[in-house]
């Protein structure tokens, strides 16, 4: 399958091991979009290095660009203003939300229903114009500087994020009707691609695919960053870790996104955004690991600084690429048409797991 | 050559009507095809949330012409390994089948495009089930796998569906005792009741099974394209590619006027056997048959409401010629009712027409509304795997039309025993209906518990090994 193939997201190439139409063994060929970014920072400064994390995950810039900023403050031992933080905040889970309808759009149009991508995008498309109106961009928004946020917040930003907010209550009804109850959504998705606690942790799964199979592991509250220490939410957790269970975390996630955006917006300090860095960065040789929970999972930078303006080498974790190890173990003994089911219900974005 | 030329001049005069008709539906049905598809894009687009086609004409209302003439002049491909021959052919075929099965239809009691058959509903039947040839040879010439998986599939489907379809218009034929087209819809005419309503179930299992005959969603996995691309139509393009389209809307036009004609009373206008409506001072005018010119005018004025909104004068021009039409439309339909009205002693000449007229209106509309079910169907809920399908067909439906043959005829029998007729035979056929009610329950449990044990089974299978 693939990698030309419309439900394959992107050009990932799977290699099918058939026994008649069910699957006995699969190959994931990836590399079809690589395009070497990790390389690439090593010959660029900090600063110019920050937009090209955008262009990983091009559905969730914000959070990639959160969490590059977030490890070079961390390596500089600067933290960002509070005011910052909270913005930083509100982005980047109206960014998580933007993800995960993206996710149920192309999802729920695998597995054959049309209308819900539709109403997806709909909804999408007011949070890429709030982020337009924020920073100008849509998709590669290079939203964050490193120490802090280039640009204030508009004048009804918060005014902007509420309204979305108060909307989106009911449209996450609306997805649901569709599917959530639908005999033949169950049957297409509960009990394909079960994925077990303990394979999870083995394959080193984050996010809501680890989640669905019952860890609860969310590094928002493991390890707080950004504003997330102040705001309450839950981390929904699944049961069996199947498909249909991925299904309803990912639908939770984006109510306690709703949530904490909601909450955000309440009180937004006043103040600096942008805290006391140079015009030129220059870290103090040595080297950090800062992860954050982006929406596909645990996205981490390694970056080492051997004192010059350039890292002398910058390691990316992104969760599509180890959640996508997973895949074999999930698509064994199902059919052909789950296979595309089981690609959706990972949430790969190639851009990630290629680099 | 003078006994050639004699011959064939004796062939046309003999069988010219016959011809007309086939030229007639050949030139028609592509437009009428084309049409359901823009209404079915419109439809689409309006629970979607968005616009769908606006460019090609006011409100993309010239889409369909755009849509064929880009189809037409599109590069032929034909793929080097294909079986050139068969390629060829399977599309033809296809097509073929849909189209003469039209000629099997009626479209209103005067109104028969082809011959009025005595088995007239058998052969429609039979020549739409050829098509599935046309799909089969399609999908092996091209030599490629997602073809072939699509063909099998469709022929696994075909075979699986048809026999359900099947029983379940043998209930429906039980309740009219003819093939007959036009014999069905008058026998549902002098009963008084549609065999829609004797046989709820037969009429359930028919619709989900046309659906899956025709291969729409949710049963369109013969051309999922999440999965197989474009199943069997995965190498054509252009030409060859809009002639398997237009087959399977024609089907779906089939399946539709033959659900219209055994379960809804084909051209019979709803509530033909009540006159509550009847207007005695007015000379027997019946304010329903108001209806069908009232939602034309309706049409009409709507387009005439638009005018100020449309960007330009020809457009604007556009609108104005199409509420003209609805309103011509509306005229032809509104003459025969309103006519003896004002002139009694023109009733009698004008029956005729009230009766083609009127029958062809009520017609189109049942099969429009059926066939806007199949789409709302489509935009509304996500699709059935393979297996699913097949369990879906053989576990469920076979056994309930099944069982739903035998309790309609126990309750013809109950019912001619106490000598029911028309509505009164209701009274034997709602508990035989409730009864199959209750076996589509059992069935289903049944099939419920099963699956669970053989899911288990199999995965315990797969992650042992």
């Amino acid at each position: 399958m693939g990698p030309q193939h419309p439900s394959t997201h992107g050009v990932l190439r799977v290699v099918l091991k058939l026994d008649g139409e069910r699957v006995t063994g699969s190959e994931c060929v990836i590399g079809y979009l690589h395009r070497g970014v990790e390389k690439i920072a090593e010959n660029r400064t900090y600063q110019q290095f920050a937009p090209y994390v955008d262009r990983m995950d091009y559905v969730a810039a914000v959070s990639n660009g959160l969490g590059y900023c977030e490890a070079i403050e961390k390596l500089m031992i600067v933290e960002a203003p509070p005011r910052a933080r909270v913005i930083r905040t509100i982005l980047t889970e109206l960014q998580r939300i933007a993800s995960h309808l993206l996710w149920l759009g192309t999802h729920a149009l695998d597995i054959g229903a049309l209308t819900p991508l539709f109403y997806c995008f709909r909804e999408r498309e007011e949070i890429l114009k709030i982020l337009e109106k924020y920073c100008g961009a849509r998709l590669t928004t290079h939203a964050f500087r490193i120490g802090g946020l280039q640009y204030e917040a508009y004048d009804t930003f918060e005014k902007d994020v509420e309204r979305f907010c108060k909307d989106f209550e009911t449209r996450i009804v609306e997805y649901e009707t569709l599917l959530t109850n639908n005999r033949i959504w169950i049957g297409r998705t509960k009990g394909i691609g079960i994925l077990t606690k303990e394979d999870a942790i083995a394959f080193g799964v984050t996010g809501p695919v680890l989640r669905a199979s019952g860890v609860k592991w969310d590094i928002r509250k493991a390890a707080p960053y950004a504003a997330y220490d102040q705001y309450k939410f839950e981390i929904p957790v699944g049961t069996t870790g199947d498909t249909y269970d991925r299904y309803l975390v990912r639908m939770e996630e984006m109510r306690q996104s709703r949530l904490i955006c909601l909450q955000a917006i309440e009180n937004i300090p006043a103040g600096p955004i942008l805290a006391k860095v140079g015009k030129v960065l220059k870290p103090p040789p040595g080297e950090v690991y800062h992860a954050i929970e982006g929406p596909k999972g645990e996205l981490g930078y390694y970056v080492v600084s051997d004192g010059s303006v350039q890292p002398y080498r910058v390691r990316i974790r992104p969760p599509s690429f180890i959640n996508l190890q997973a895949f074999d173990r999930m698509v064994r003994g199902h059919l052909v048409a789950d296979v595309v089911a089981i690609i959706g219900t990972i949430d790969i974005v190639l851009g990630e797991v290629d680099r | 050559m003078q006994a050639v030329i004699q011959a064939t001049i004796d062939f046309l005069k003999l069988y010219w009507a016959p011809l007309l008709c086939g030229v007639v539906i050949v030139a028609v049905l592509p437009l009428i095809v084309g049409y359901v598809v823009l209404v079915e894009r419109k439809l689409m687009a309006d629970m979607q949330a968005r616009l769908g086609p606006m460019r090609v004409g006011p409100h993309g209302l010239l889409q369909p012409i755009a849509d064929a003439v880009k189809l037409l002049i599109k590069e032929d491909i034909i793929p080097e390994d294909a079986d050139k021959l068969v390629f060829w052919l399977a599309p033809v075929f296809s097509v073929g089948a849909a189209l003469l099965a039209i000629g099997g239809l009626a479209f209103g009691p005067a109104f028969q495009i082809g011959v009025n058959l005595n088995i007239g509903l058998l052969f429609v039947v039979g020549i739409s089930a050829l098509g599935i040839f046309g799909i089969v040879l399609g999908g092996w010439a091209s030599n490629s796998h997602y073809s072939l998986m699509g063909a099998l599939r469709s022929a696994a489907q075909l075979v699986s569906y048809e026999t359900a379809a099947g029983m379940a218009l043998v209930s429906g034929l039980l309740l009219a005792g003819t093939l007959n087209i036009k014999s069905i819809v008058e026998a549902q005419g002098s009963a008084g009741v549609w065999f829609g309503f004797l046989a709820p179930v037969a009429f359930f299992t028919y619709l989900v099974a046309s659906i899956a005959e025709t291969n729409r969603a949710p049963f369109d996995l013969p051309e999922a394209e999440s999965e197989l691309v474009a199943g069997y139509m995965t190498e054509f393009s252009g030409f060859r590619w809009s002639l398997y389209f237009l087959a399977e809307y024609t089907n779906m036009i089939v399946v539709a006027s033959v659900a219209t004609t055994l379960f809804l009373g084909g051209w019979l206008r709803p509530f033909a056997g009540i006159h509550w409506f009847t207007l005695k001072g007015l000379n027997g005018l019946d304010l329903l048959d108001l209806f069908p010119p009232l939602l034309i005018l309706a049409v009409a004025a709507y387009c005439i409401l638009r005018v100020p909104r449309q960007p330009t004068r020809v457009q604007q021009m556009f609108m104005l010629v199409v509420a003209g039409l609805c309103f011509v439309v509306a005229l032809v339909l509104a003459g025969p009712v309103l006519l003896p009205v004002v002139k009694p002693a023109m009733a009698e000449a004008v029956k005729p027409f009230y009766a083609g007229i009127h029958g062809g209106f009520w017609f189109i509309f049942k099969v429009s509304a059926y066939i806007y079910f199949f789409m709302w169907l489509r935009f509304t809920i996500p699709r059935y795997r393979f297996d699913q399908l097949m369990r879906l067909g053989w576990h469920f439906l076979i056994p309930l039309s099944i069982i739903n043959v035998l309790l309609v005829g126990l309750s013809l029998i109950v019912g001619s025993y106490y000598h029911l007729q028309g509505w009164a035979l209701l009274l034997a056929t709602t508990p035989a209906a409730i009864l199959g009610l209750v076996a589509a329950l059992i069935i289903l449990g049944i099939e419920q518990k099963n699956r669970v044990r053989q899911e288990a089974v199999t995965a315990a299978g797969f992650y042992a090994g």
